[in-house]
């Protein structure tokens, strides 16, 4: 694979453990014509303020953006589904040089008077940025009109990166819990749980968890989320968050605010959800009893999968794997998930890392691992291939590329439509590893073939 | 009871689950059908990513597309910098043959010329064509981008000054340019050129490129594609054929298309014929295509045709008078909407997210006088409408089947009418780009598709469930 080279702008992004220092470039835009595998602004705060299923959700610009994100993720409702729904001011040529906001209020009262959402998001794409719509005062206007909370998301494309639009969903949210009037009153042993999308009903398997335990879930943003229910969220004693990337902004403007706490955590394998679990009945410890359902939980549940893992290792044990995700966060519990399965990580990367994420990484991953920032398909492929991967792990974008190769994959993000997370999530997991990876196909295709020696491989 | 009183369609200012995308989405596809081209879109990384997922989910192929990744600072200084830092870039990290360039809603709105940066480069760096094509997305759809961009590959290795050095005589080349159809339609358009022996040029042919093999080692640049050289020669080919229906009306209202420029450039006739689905289109694709290059129509095809034909008489009763929902791009849904009337079904919605003012002209065309009054056809329009609009007819004008992209999924669900997938894109099934529309054998496949899409349905409504049809 010596064909693949480097482009001189992105060798700072990748590094190789092994003996020399350790330093890699992050945090920086995207280098011009790299082919990121990232998206944008507007991306991130779609994707975070998506599954709330009673909001309306209108996306201000020409088509494009509204179209790419129809129905884009796997989060599930029990109830409503208008996020599934794709709305759009569906910009054109005149409405370019006479400006949006006329076209945007008269699309936000229809839309309103005929879904009677609870709130609505107004997205801002790169052109309202340009074209200069007074999008807030649109939204004040309408919010008077309507009685409903009716918020502008600052999401233009071009004004960052997708965590600079995880940032204006957050605002947008924290905008959101601000409009409840009512006194604050803290519920006893209760939570938010923050950065969770209910992909595949995610959420629900968690809740479970927490009411097995004892612990009250107030609100989750975002997953099977409704607004009166993200309102509320200032009444909850701790937030705890997953998918940090996405929603610690919130969870200091909530702590800043109300004085709630929060903690990190992850539901992804059996380590990460049993500590997760373990951290929140710490923090009520004043309470017994969730100290003690929950260790019943764990034990019941660890149990209960155990055996089935086994099975499953006995096919993956030393199996190589590559992972490339949106927050780093995923990664440290991807890697492992994969040991509890007994593979190994040979390649690791994010979209979105900092360099403390990168740091923790290099100290999870044995020598010889690459890992990389803001990589794009030519990186990706080269070092799959070469550190000989039988899986990889990542989304839509990445999927080509692993099976072009011939190498197994996992998609992990979101969406999918299975649940990944908790225990029985653990059991899903591998089971789509050890799928994939077992899969006869591969003896096949013409990588596998040539490295078998056999003729005819093109 | 006619359907004329049922017209009614519902309107909103706001476009509702979108029965479109945007314009630089063509123009992506079109690049990935050119021999080393990779496309570079001029505007924010999300463009290109997006457009990137949404044609993987479809070609399940590895699509990669350049971003000039716009900042702050280059929305408000120009994003000239940014756009040479990109091309250089692809340059050395692809070594293609051609970058193709595409803007966005973002670099046209803020007025960044690009012919003049791209002529500053003198049009290409290390011997890299660039090409560009304006595609600002709050103009026209994803086919207008299409068409634009093959137009603009056409004019860009076609120069007004170029010399007709040698046209052949005995090797008659044809050029075809067929629009948006599946890597299946492409490559039987291939095969039939070949059973003609007439050599074509089509642009784009991305039914390689899209649809390839498994590798040994990593392809930066998939096989396939146009070549650039035979691009070059386009001006020499003895005649141009430009499949559209509307396409045509467009070209004949002033639209500068690829066999337009050619035709005028260099009196390169151009041919324009309905996307050739069912019967009738694929015996004047055929015919036309005998007459162009001298040759009868193969054996094979006759025989395909008498197949066909005779297939349409052993499922005659369970498809006539059948009302169908179609929609998709509008040339598209002209095409299917006669290979629907030729079989007896009535294509009482035919709905386009497209904004050509000449949709419903091209269906009147198509379609027998005795059959237009039955249909509602509508542009400009949205899932949303079309569901309600279907969801407001009465019971026995209703459709009783969806025809078009996986994006129909969700209405055709919610009104519980059987749906067949044809078209782009598929995003809930594999095998979208191995759909077959044109020609004979692209007709059976739809016909026996929406025949037992048809027998499937009564099967699972009936309280029995017979085992003959």
């Amino acid at each position: 694979m010596t064909s693949i080279s480097v482009l001189k702008q992105r060798e700072r992004q990748i590094y190789q453990k092994g003996n020399q220092p350790f330093e890699i470039e992050c945090e920086t835009k995207s280098l011009a014509g790299a082919v990121s595998q990232r998206a944008c602004v507007f991306c991130g705060s779609r994707v975070v303020l998506y599954p709330i299923a009673d909001a309306l959700h209108l996306i201000h610009g020409p088509i494009g953006c509204a179209s790419y994100t129809w129905d884009i993720r796997g989060a599930q409702s029990s109830g409503p589904e208008l996020h599934r729904m794709s709305f759009s001011t569906d910009l054109s040529e005149t409405d370019i040089i006479y400006g949006g906001e006329k076209k945007l209020k008269k699309a936000l009262l229809e839309l309103i008077d005929k879904y009677s959402p609870k709130a609505a998001f107004i997205y801002c794409t790169c052109i309202v940025g340009i074209i200069g719509d007074d999008v807030d005062a649109i939204c004040r206007q309408v919010e008077e009109e309507t009685n409903i909370p009716v918020i502008a998301v600052h999401s233009e494309g071009f004004k960052g990166t997708k965590k600079d639009g995880y940032k204006a969903a957050c605002d947008a949210l924290f905008s959101l819990i601000e409009r409840n009037n009512a006194p604050r009153v803290t519920i006893p042993d209760s939570i938010n749980i923050l950065g969770e999308f209910n992909i595949g009903g995610e959420t629900w398997i968690i809740k479970k968890y927490y009411e097995a335990m004892g612990v009250k879930v107030v609100s989750v943003i975002t997953g099977d989320g409704r607004v009166d229910e993200v309102m509320q969220a200032g009444n909850a004693a701790l937030n705890v968050v997953q998918c940090s990337g996405s929603v610690t902004h919130l969870a200091k403007q909530m702590e800043e605010a109300y004085g709630i706490p929060f903690i990190r955590v992850s539901y992804f394998g059996i380590e990460d959800t049993s500590d997760a679990l373990y951290q929140v009945a710490v923090f009520f410890n004043k309470n017994p009893e969730i100290i003690k359902k929950t260790q019943d939980l764990i034990k019941e549940e660890v149990q209960a999968i155990i055996p089935r893992l086994e099975t499953m290792k006995k096919d993956l044990e030393g199996k190589k794997a590559a992972i490339y995700v949106g927050g780093a966060f995923k990664a440290f519990s991807l890697i492992k998930a994969l040991k509890t399965l007994g593979m190994e990580v040979i390649l690791a990367g994010s979209q979105t890392g900092t360099q403390e994420d990168y740091e923790v990484l290099r100290q999870m991953c044995n020598e010889g691992t690459v890992i990389l920032d803001d990589s794009n398909p030519l990186e990706l492929a080269k070092y799959s291939v070469e550190k000989d991967a039988d899986l990889f792990i990542g989304g839509v974008k990445e999927r080509p590329i692993a099976y072009k190769m011939g190498i197994g994959f996992c998609d992990h993000n979101h969406e999918r439509k299975i649940p990944l997370v908790g225990f029985e999530g653990m059991v899903n997991f591998a089971k789509e590893v050890h799928g994939t990876v077992t899969s006869p196909v591969w003896d096949l295709v013409p990588r596998r073939q040539k490295a078998a020696g056999k003729e005819g491989a093109i | 009871m006619t359907l004329r009183k049922y017209k009614d369609t519902p309107s909103y200012t706001a476009t509702q689950n979108a029965c479109k995308t945007c314009t630089p989405l063509g123009a992506t596809l079109v690049f990935q059908g050119i021999e080393g081209c990779v496309p570079l879109l001029h505007g924010s990384q999300g463009c290109s990513t997006y457009m990137r997922r949404y044609l993987i989910s479809h070609f399940k192929e590895p699509v990669d597309i350049a971003s000039s990744n716009f900042t702050e600072e280059t929305a408000v200084f120009g994003g000239g910098a940014n756009l040479k830092l990109a091309i250089e870039n692809v340059a050395s990290q692809y070594a293609p043959d051609m970058i193709g360039i595409a803007t966005t809603c973002l670099s046209e709105t803020i007025g960044d010329d690009v012919p003049l940066i791209l002529n500053s480069m003198d049009n290409t760096i290390k011997g890299t064509a660039l090409v560009h094509v304006s595609t600002p997305s709050y103009t026209g759809t994803h086919v207008d981008g299409f068409h634009g961009a093959v137009a603009a590959v056409v004019d860009r290795f076609n120069p007004v000054d170029k010399r007709i050095v040698y046209r052949p005589k005995k090797k008659k080349k044809i050029n075809l340019f067929p629009g948006m159809l599946s890597n299946e339609d492409l490559r039987h358009l291939k095969d039939i050129f070949e059973d003609f022996h007439t050599p074509v040029t089509i642009l784009p042919d991305y039914s390689e490129r899209l649809e390839g093999p498994s590798w040994q080692e990593y392809q930066a640049i998939q096989k396939g594609g146009t070549p650039i050289s035979a691009i070059e020669k386009m001006h020499v080919a003895v005649n141009s054929i430009e499949f559209g229906a509307v396409l045509a009306l467009a070209a004949e209202n002033g639209q500068k298309t690829a066999g337009d420029i050619l035709n005028k450039r260099f009196g390169v006739p151009c041919t324009r014929l309905p996307i050739p689905i069912g019967v009738k289109a694929t015996d004047r694709f055929l015919d036309i295509l005998s007459q162009i290059s001298g040759r009868p129509v193969p054996e094979r095809y006759r025989k395909e045709k008498w197949r066909l034909v005779d297939a349409y008489v052993d499922g005659n009763k369970y498809v006539s008078k059948k009302r169908a929902l179609i929609y998709g791009e509008e040339d598209f849904v002209v095409s299917i909407a006669g290979f629907l009337a030729e079989v007896g079904i009535i294509p009482v919605l035919c709905a386009s997210g497209g904004k050509s003012k000449t949709f419903k002209k091209a269906l009147e065309q198509t379609l027998p006088e005795t059959l237009i009054d039955q249909v509602v056809i509508q542009n400009d329009m949205d899932f949303t409408c079309m569901e309600e609009t279907a969801a407001g007819m009465p019971e026995d004008l209703r459709p009783e089947i969806i025809i078009g992209n996986s994006k129909g999924y969700a209405m055709a669900r919610r009104l519980k009418i059987p749906m067949v997938r044809v078209g782009f894109p598929i995003h809930d099934r594999v095998g979208g780009p191995r759909i077959l529309h044109v020609g004979y054998k692209g007709a059976q496949q739809l016909f026996d598709n929406i025949v037992n899409t048809l027998l499937t349905a009564s099967q699972t409504e009936s309280r029995i469930g017979y085992a003959y049809m």
